[in-house]
């Protein structure tokens, strides 16, 4: 072997030993997950089924080839053969194709009808999408929520722009974060029911199998029984604007007991926030409290659009600091556009309680120099939302 | 001149010269009318704009070499994968096809040139103004599209970032430049072939050709129907796709499908036309089931128009459609297969040689085939739940977009140049450029079958960690892919320039009317038909 093919062939061993050396190489999933459901089993071994077919008739066609290139080359002395036609070769490959494609139909229908079977559910919930958050509902238990990413900005944004970044150390569930997850008891048959609140969004959960979009004014239905208890994860996987990297799902699977202790502590939870809402009526907040508080709730749920700085995205997402509805516009109007949204603006009455609302006007009142000296109390958005 | 293969119309052409009526300078290629020009201008301007939406991909890919936001904001991201798959699709594949046709179909079927020279005209000189505005909605206020090539509403009406305009004009001018290149190439092989070429007697690549342009007559009015109802949902208060006014944002997908599924054999069929030219010639063997051939591309062609809610399998279908659309799509399989069978059976006991258009030509249908595995893997409903919208699809469709048609492209390009330019290229250049394409192709988008199985979604800025390392691998890939194409830029340059004299036939196995003429070839050929028996 001459020097030239030996230096060619450590860079080679160099280079897939580099490849498998690799830090997190041992977490790195290859194949599709089995997931935790009968139905992502199925749809496991439907996989591999196609995988084995596809691989066998690979190797059989390219070796046919590959033989063909070593053997039939001219520098062997190869001359051509003349044949150039068979109408029964071509019967028989088109006859094969067609056998195996039927044994690979079978399954896959058995599948799908079992997959599109959303009968006898023992609950249901409502999934609904909108720019760049989950909300879940959960029918007769009067829960609901919004669930979104938990992951600091830090860890995300390398501000300064080098491959190296100046972010946070990035934590073990990267951006399959979220401040709340849904919850749902193990072994029952839990109904999705998925709509959007806004563009086109799509709730997935490998482990389920269940990938369903969310059509903005249409429901489409999804079920699973999930047969372990855990936390399984996902994503967005329908393109919705700037972050619809960042809208991550994640599911916790709890046993029956521990489902019913944490509905009790749902509903406990609401009865307390129900009598926040109304303490905060009388509650008179300082400056320093409300743009503190304003303050975070502004980072958290509207800095994506807006940005930190108030400049906002234009034309897609409007500057506040110095906009007219932030500093000369009625305070009405202000709270009115927060509370019910107007085109790609996002209503937040339902999501944040009337302090952080109440809050939150008063920061973008305040902050980036828009200094109005503006104070908004909770009673000021009770009444502009006719009592919520 | 030097073989004996050349016959009559070569001393024709060299009368001809005398008053061909070529301009000078720009001038020339502004008003020309001539087949060989304009398939010049076309071939030119496929490549510019490959590098050109290369060079966005490129800083895709350097964004996503490490988890973190590192150079581009997420809004710019979706902006840079919108432009790059918009200009891939209609700016650097499907006009490097035409610009097969316009150099090739004349010659082939022993015609003067295309049947309508001044449309032929026309339909170039607006494509630059198309992608003028398409690129140049990056420097207005809006920015550019940013909902991605298929442009789903109501994420491109209601939700655009302003660049809805801009992008609804740009495909219009991009479809009537389309729509009337496919008429011209219908009208041209329906009237001008030479006595005696019967439809079962034109080469493969002419059929192919012919049958594409048909499937774009079809379906480029639907694409640009599909866009002004973008328009007016946009600026005119319409809704079509708003459920509020008694729209449906599903109907906008059914619509673009039913011209996107056939737009992706747009993409192929010529490709299927070129490798079933070249695998002949260097096996120096007659193409095995040219008529399974014609009408295997046939039937993809029809089968291409009833499988489109493939690609919608998650949008909520009832379970009869997507029952139908499955079998369907299977099906294709099988026209599919009769190709790939067709081209293997061609290479048996041939004798081969492996000149560079035959090295892409091989890998074309190895890697092609490898899409079509995917392909076939995503027709199952039930998988396609999981492989939906994930890298999976990812690395299928570019199985089958770079390494076919573009490697179909290359194969054409370098088997052609000597017939284009008159000069051989140069061949260990032309080796490196295929040697370097192929391992960092696969490189760049064999590990994208495993990030969508393991679950990450296309069109992200960002992502989990458990994806790195597979990025960091396409990343490099892809640079290296990139680096790669500048050779073939070197090779074309050189070739234009000099190298060893091209004889009228510089492969000994192949076949055609195009190689009877003298290389490069004359400006006028077949102006008086040749005889076919
Ligand atoms: C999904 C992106 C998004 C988020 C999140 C968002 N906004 Fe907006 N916002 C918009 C858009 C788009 C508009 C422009 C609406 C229009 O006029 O069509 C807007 C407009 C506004 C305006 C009016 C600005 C003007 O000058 O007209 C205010 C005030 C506002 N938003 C406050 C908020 C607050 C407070 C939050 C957080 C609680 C928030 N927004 C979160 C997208 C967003
Ligand atoms: C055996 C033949 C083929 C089959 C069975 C097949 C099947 C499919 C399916 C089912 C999808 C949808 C995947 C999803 O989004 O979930 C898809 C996507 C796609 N295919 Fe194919 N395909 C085949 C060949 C081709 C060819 C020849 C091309 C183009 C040259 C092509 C280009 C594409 C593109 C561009 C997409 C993605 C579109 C997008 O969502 O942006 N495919 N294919
Ligand atoms: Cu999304
Ligand atoms: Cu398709």
């Amino acid at each position: 072997m001459s020097r030239g093919n030996q230096s060619w062939l450590i860079g080679a061993w160099l280079f897939f030993t580099s490849l498998f050396s690799s830090s997190a190489w041992a977490e790195t999933q290859l194949n599709l997950t089995k997931g935790a459901t009968a139905v992502s089993r199925e749809v496991y071994d439907l996989h591999m089924l196609a995988l084995y077919i596809c691989t066998a008739i690979g190797v059989v066609v390219f070796g046919i080839m590959f033989w063909s290139m070593v053997f039939h080359r001219k520098s062997k002395g190869a001359k051509a053969a003349d044949f150039h036609e068979s109408t029964k070769v071509e019967i028989l490959w088109t006859a094969i194709p067609i056998v195996i494609l039927i044994a690979m139909a079978i399954p896959a229908t058995s599948t799908l009808i079992d997959m599109e079977n959303n009968d006898d559910s023992d609950l249901t919930i409502q999934i609904t999408g909108s720019q760049w958050k989950w909300h879940y509902k959960y029918f007769d238990q009067n829960i609901e929520f919004y669930s979104v990413l938990s992951t600091p900005r830090e860890q995300y944004e390398n501000q300064n722009g080098s491959f190296e970044g100046n972010g946070a150390e990035k934590g073990e569930n990267y951006l399959l974060e979220v401040d709340r997850h849904l919850v749902i008891p193990v072994n029952k048959k839990v109904r999705f029911l998925i709509t959007s609140d806004d563009v086109i969004h799509a709730w997935w959960i490998p482990a389920f199998a269940v990938k369903q979009d969310a059509n903005p004014g249409f429901i489409n239905e999804a079920w699973t029984i999930v047969d372990e208890p855990g936390i399984y994860r996902g994503q967005c996987a329908e393109l919705c604007g700037k972050d619809h990297g960042f809208m991550p799902i994640v599911v916790e699977v709890k046993s029956a007991a521990d489902y019913d202790t944490w509905l009790n502590e749902q509903h406990a939870l609401i009865a307390q926030a129900a009598n926040a809402e109304k303490a905060s009526l009388s509650a008179s907040m300082s400056k320093e409290e409300l743009m503190q508080l304003g303050e975070t709730t502004y980072m958290a749920y509207c800095a994506a659009c807006h940005q930190p700085t108030g400049l906002g995205l234009p034309p897609m997402f409007p500057a506040l600091k110095g906009s007219a509805m932030a500093t000369t516009g009625k305070i009405a109007d202000h709270i009115d556009m927060v509370l019910n949204g107007k085109n790609a603006m996002p209503g937040f009455g339902k999501q944040l309680s009337l302090k952080e609302i109440a809050a939150v006007v008063t920061y973008e009142r305040n902050a980036w120099g828009n200094d109005t000296g503006d104070l908004v109390q909770s009673s000021d958005v009770n009444a502009a939302s006719g009592s919520k | 001149m030097t073989t004996e293969t050349v016959n009559e119309s070569l001393d024709e052409s060299h009368d001809d010269e005398h008053h061909d009526h070529k301009m000078t300078g720009i001038k020339r290629w502004l008003y020309t009318t001539n087949h060989k020009d304009i398939g010049t201008l076309y071939l030119w301007f496929s490549f510019i704009m490959f590098l050109t939406g290369g060079a966005l991909a490129m800083v895709i890919r350097m964004e996503l070499f490490q988890p973190g936001l590192q150079i581009v904001e997420p809004d710019f991201f979706n902006q840079l994968t919108t432009v790059h798959g918009l200009i891939m699709v209609f700016g650097a594949i499907m006009p490097a096809f035409t610009g097969f046709a316009n150099w090739l179909i004349p010659m082939m079927i022993g015609a003067p040139d295309m049947a309508l020279p001044r449309m032929n005209n026309w339909s170039f000189w607006i494509l630059p103004f198309a992608f003028a505005i398409l690129i140049g909605s990056f420097f207005m206020e809006s920015g550019a599209p940013n909902f991605g090539w298929t442009f789903y509403a109501p994420l491109s009406t209601t939700y655009s970032n302003g660049s809805t305009a801009f992008f609804v004009f740009a495909v219009h001018i991009m479809g009537i430049s389309s729509i009337m290149g496919a008429i011209n190439i219908v009208v041209t092989i329906m009237n001008l072939r030479a006595p005696g070429m019967t439809y079962m007697k034109m080469p493969l690549f002419v059929w192919t050709f012919f049958i594409t342009a048909y499937l774009l007559i079809a379906v480029m009015p639907v694409l640009a129907g599909v866009v002004t109802m973008v328009l007016t949902d946009t600026y005119f208060g319409t809704s079509f796709f708003d459920a509020a006014g008694g729209g449906d944002p599903v109907m906008f997908q059914h619509i673009f499908w039913f011209f996107g599924h056939p737009e992706v054999y747009i993409m192929i069929l010529p490709a299927f036309g070129i490798v079933s030219t070249i695998i002949p010639a260097f096996s120096r063997k007659q193409l095995f089931g040219y008529t399974s051939m014609v009408y295997a591309t046939a039937s993809i062609a029809f089968l291409s128009f009833i499988v489109w809610a493939h690609h919608m399998f998650t949008t909520g279908m009832p379970l009869a459609g997507e029952l139908f659309f499955m079998y369907a799509t299977m099906l294709i399989a099988v026209p599919t297969g009769v190709k790939v069978f067709n081209w293997v059976a061609t290479m048996w006991r041939g004798s081969m040689t492996f000149e560079v258009p035959m090295l892409f030509s091989i890998a074309f249908v190895i890697l092609f085939t490898i899409g079509g595995f995917s392909g076939l893997m995503l027709a199952l409903t039930p998988v396609d739940f999981q492989y939906h919208d994930t890298y999976f699809v990812v690395a299928h469709f570019h199985y089958v977009l770079v390494t076919g048609s573009l490697f179909s492209i290359y194969a054409g390009a370098y088997y052609w140049l000597p017939k284009w330019t008159g000069h051989m290229y140069n061949d260990s250049l032309a080796k490196w450029h295929f040697w370097c394409s192929l391992i960092s192709v696969n490189l760049l988008f064999f590990p994208m079958h495993f990030l969508g199985l393991a679950g990450m979604p296309r069109r992200i800025p960002d992502y989990a960690l458990q994806f790195a390392d597979f990025n960091k691998w396409v990343s490099i890939g892809g640079f290296a892919f990139g680096l790669s194409q500048l050779i073939f830029l070197a090779v074309v340059i050189k070739c234009i320039k000099g190298g060893d004299k091209a004889p009228a036939k510089p492969w000994d196995g192949a076949e055609g009317l195009e190689w009877t003429v003298a290389s490069p070839a004359p400006y006028h050929t077949f102006s008086t038909p040749p005889k076919i028996d």
